[in-house]
């Protein structure tokens, strides 16, 4: 009851948030400007539409080498060069790679946006680098690597589950790459991709901030509108994954685990996939059944019968492509994943009938609250937009998500259970101590 | 960047709240966000921890949202996520401490259950097992982990027979020994009003805040006197250990002296930190050891304040067999520093740098609550975000050759590498 009278200040809420408009240059350039004028600084984000999903075949991690290699230096400024007046200007940068995209960063205040946009629009299309900077560089990737997985069975495990789980997209393969693919990659590999991806016309320009849209238009006619674009943009060749038909199980068994875990994997829509509010089903389905100590698999496996120590689930709803819904558990002492998954499926088949409207009404209620906390951080606006614009969402997806999630029923979440979370559609994973 | 620093220094308008009831809390008061953001910490954490019980001061910031008053966890977890009400607890070695994250509308009930979960948890006897199998779990699950491996033998080595020797989260010897009587007292001696730090950013008049802090931290406890804590230096400098893992990769942690924040060094020591491997792609390590020979990914050193020692510690991961080579590297850049210092144009940029990014740090409401609390912790004053970049661009060679020879010394470092190195 109390949960119909909170309905009015969310809705309240949402009707102030970012006021933000969107553009696009002649070259193809889109631009989204967030204006945040509580502080002094401004978030300077470039996304590329290309992530590892984009990877040429043999050339796993190519996306995510070239995204350490454009910190290399370009036809006008040798390596290092942009790195320290960011930092002289006091500023903080970085880069990351994803499945469907590769972004660049920067956050300063917000007198320096144009010499952020100078360097950034200059490193779009001139980018240069000496041979010699590339064998240390792909040693530093080998390293982190080593750091992130050859070093750590649970990372391991999530490696096959999605290697398993994906039988024909890449999204099955891992974003850094393989170990004997990374090894490989060299210069020419690079640079193939970098001009076959960094253009205007597939960037997405993202500035949040102490700034004008009108300042920032501006500023990018004047940097980024020199860059020039193709005369057809690049195209992203996936393959469609098969309709699954069977259910797979993947053990890791090393004599480093000295705490198991149950981890599941399932093929579902995404947002872009989705028909109808499909993917916004999925999303209150993963908070319903496993985000935080009152969701349902917590309540059931921890608090209930003490099987689990702990319990969750998630949804990555922001891809391009069919996606991922994980749940998973972790034993508790004496239980061995083999029990545990009994429960889990018990609990699975069970959650139709004992998902109460209550928990609904929580999950729906959470995940909105989500997107006001986030009116209070300008990097994570950046993000939000930044990320929905690069898999192909639109601007109004974003605005009405809250709007979608507050519809979404529990007929959704029955029909998002019954098509979705299925044996044939899941990947089971045990990691486990090896005693031999 | 002269504006900028202009603007962060008195764009927070922070102003002292005291409360009818004696209770201070610092404020930033700002509309722009329909929400209140709430950070604060009572002095002594992990270091009052029973004898032999390391993680009782954890054990007891778990349990603080596991129920209270006459709710059990299950219906104190529904209160806080029916509203969206997002309410944390950590214990550090000094503090115990917490965020309160809450739309405007919902600020009665999120205040509301504050109070509760400090003034009277219940410490259920099954909330109590549960978490104690959560914490045994998570250490079970990191006990292999070469990082978490490194870093636990660091302390160890560096603090011997000293709480900031042991780990914070316990071992699964001193977690199965502490009981529920344990976190009970520990929660009495901690959570006393007299110990609090708060801060307060959001949508919120003074008058309200004023009214609240009395209604929600008023009365708590009574005032219990800490266990003494004895001053701890950094031991072990020239020492190299090395423990077994059957990994790839080697993680190495080294460290030496350094300064505490309330320590009049500590400015100077920060931006000589920062030149050797604070966290700018700039620094000389992450030039030597990343950039020129792709060593690593990751290389940096920060530094550690303690309420009663401090010390700079390193971090860095390469594959076993260069692991020898790595080390060759940072100790010849830490014997350059000490030999060289830094160049003029050096310590120019470090300091444009760490004056200029300041304000990056202050663009969330959690944030600048968690700033305030710390620098309300350590003492340093209301005035300290307004004075702080001027004591940066202060620092100069001599400044820098100081802090150098108190943290740097004779260049010497404790060592502990987890993983499998050869030839060392």
């Amino acid at each position: 009851m109390a949960l119909r009278t909170d309905a009015a200040p969310f809705d309240r809420i949402e009707g102030s948030g970012p006021d933000l408009t969107t553009h696009r240059l002649d070259n193809g350039l889109d631009i989204v400007v967030i204006p945040d004028r509580r502080v002094p600084v401004v978030t300077h984000m470039v996304w590329y539409r290309n992530g590892s999903a984009d990877d040429p075949l043999g050339q796993s991690g190519i996306a995510h080498f070239l995204e350490h290699l454009m910190f290399k230096g370009t036809e006008r400024h040798p390596a290092g060069e942009f790195s320290k007046v960011v930092s002289a200007l006091g500023g903080q940068e970085n880069a990351f790679t994803s499945y469907d995209y590769t972004a660049y960063f920067q956050r300063v205040a917000p007198e320096h946006l144009g010499r952020m946009m100078e360097f950034e629009a200059d490193r779009m299309s001139g980018l240069n680098f000496d041979d010699a900077v590339v064998a240390p560089e792909r040693d530093v990737v080998l390293e982190e690597r080593r750091m992130r997985v050859e070093t750590d069975p649970a990372a391991q495990l999530s490696e096959a589950m999605a290697a398993a789980l994906f039988v024909h997209h890449p999204y099955g393969i891992p974003i850094i790459g393989w170990m004997h693919e990374i090894e490989t990659l060299d210069r020419r590999n690079a640079l193939d991709y970098y001009r076959r991806f960094y253009c205007p016309d597939n960037a997405i320009l993202v500035v949040a901030g102490d700034v004008t849209d009108r300042e920032v238009v501006k500023l990018a006619e004047s940097t980024y509108g020199r860059n020039a674009c193709r005369s057809q943009p690049p195209a992203r060749q996936r393959p469609r994954e098969p309709e699954p038909r069977a259910s797979r199980h993947i053990r890791i068994a090393d004599p480093r685990v000295e705490q198991p875990t149950l981890q599941r994997l399932y093929l579902v829509p995404s947002s872009r996939t989705a028909a109808g509010r499909g993917s916004h089903a999925l999303e209150v389905l993963a908070e319903a059944l496993g985000g935080g100590p009152t969701s349902y698999l917590y309540r059931r496996l921890v608090l209930g019968g003490g099987k689990a120590v702990n319990a969750g689930a998630w949804y990555m709803g922001s891809a391009i492509d069919q996606s991922r819904f994980s749940v998973y558990a972790v034993p508790a002492e004496g239980v061995t994943p083999e029990a545990l998954e009994r429960e889990l499926d018990a609990a699975i088949a069970a959650a139709r009938d004992d998902l109460d409207d209550m928990s609904i009404e929580r999950a729906k209620s959470r995940l909105i609250a989500e997107t006001i906390y986030a009116l209070d951080s300008q990097s994570s606006l950046a993000r939000i937009y930044g990320s929905a614009l690069a898999v192909g969402e639109t601007l109004d997806d974003v605005r009405t998500w809250p709007d979608q999630i507050r519809a979404v029923t529990r007929h959704d979440l029955v029909e998002a259970l019954e098509l979705w979370l299925t044996d044939r559609r899941s990947v089971t994973g045990h990691l486990v101590k090896d005693r031999t | 960047m002269a504006g900028a620093i202009q603007a962060v220094a008195s764009h927070p308008d922070i102003r002292a709240v005291r409360s009818p009831g004696g209770i201070e809390a610092w404020q930033v008061e700002s509309d722009f966000v329909p929400l209140v953001a709430l950070a604060f910490c009572f002095e002594g954490g992990a270091t009052q921890d029973p004898p032999r019980k390391a993680g009782t001061a954890q054990l007891l910031s778990r349990l603080l949202d596991e129920g209270a008053g006459s709710l059990r966890s299950d219906a104190f977890q529904e209160r806080l996520a029916d509203r969206a009400i997002e309410l944390t607890f950590t214990a550090g070695p000094d503090a115990i401490g917490g965020s309160l994250k809450t739309l405007v509308a919902h600020a009665d009930e999120a205040f509301g259950l504050l109070r509760l979960a400090l003034a009277e948890p219940r410490f259920d006897e099954d909330a109590v097992e549960r978490v104690r199998a959560q914490t045994l779990a998570s250490l079970r699950y990191q006990q292999n982990d070469p990082g978490t491996v490194a870093s636990k033998r660091f302390l160890a080595e560096a603090f011997p027979g000293h709480a900031y020797g042991l780990p914070a989260a316990g071992t699964p010897e001193s977690v199965a020994a502490i009981t529920r009587q344990d976190i009970v007292d520990l929660h009495r001696r901690l959570v006393a009003t007299g110990r609090l730090k708060v801060a307060v950013v959001g949508a919120m008049a003074r008058d309200e805040l004023s009214r609240r802090l009395d209604a929600t931290f008023g009365g708590l406890g009574g005032q219990f006197a800490l266990n003494a804590v004895a001053p701890a230096l950094l031991t072990g400098r020239g020492r190299r250990v090395v423990v077994d893992l059957d990994v790839p990769q080697s993680v190495i942690r080294f460290g030496y002296a350094g300064a505490s924040l309330r320590d009049p060094d500590f400015i100077p020591t920060y931006v000589l930190n920062h030149m050797l491997g604070g966290g700018a792609f700039t620094s000389r390590l992450f030039q030597e050891v990343r950039e020129r020979r792709g060593l690593a990914y990751s290389v940096g050193t920060s530094i550690v304040s303690y309420r009663h020692a401090a010390m700079t510690w390193g971090y860095t991961a390469t594959k076993n067999e260069r692991v020898g080579e790595c080390l060759d590297v940072i100790a010849s850049e830490i014997r350059r520093m000490r030999d060289e210092g830094p160049t003029d144009d050096e310590l120019a940029k470090a300091k444009d740098y760490l004056t200029g990014s300041y304000a990056l740090g202050f663009d969330t409401s959690t944030k600048i609550a968690h700033q305030l609390v710390q620098i309300a912790f350590e003492e340093l004053g209301i005035d300290y975000i307004r004075r702080r970049n001027a004591l940066v661009a202060a620092v100069g060679q001599t400044e820098i050759r100081e802090a150098a020879e108190r943290s740097l010394g004779d260049g010497s470092m404790l060592v502990v590498i987890a993983g499998r190195p050869t030839g060392l």
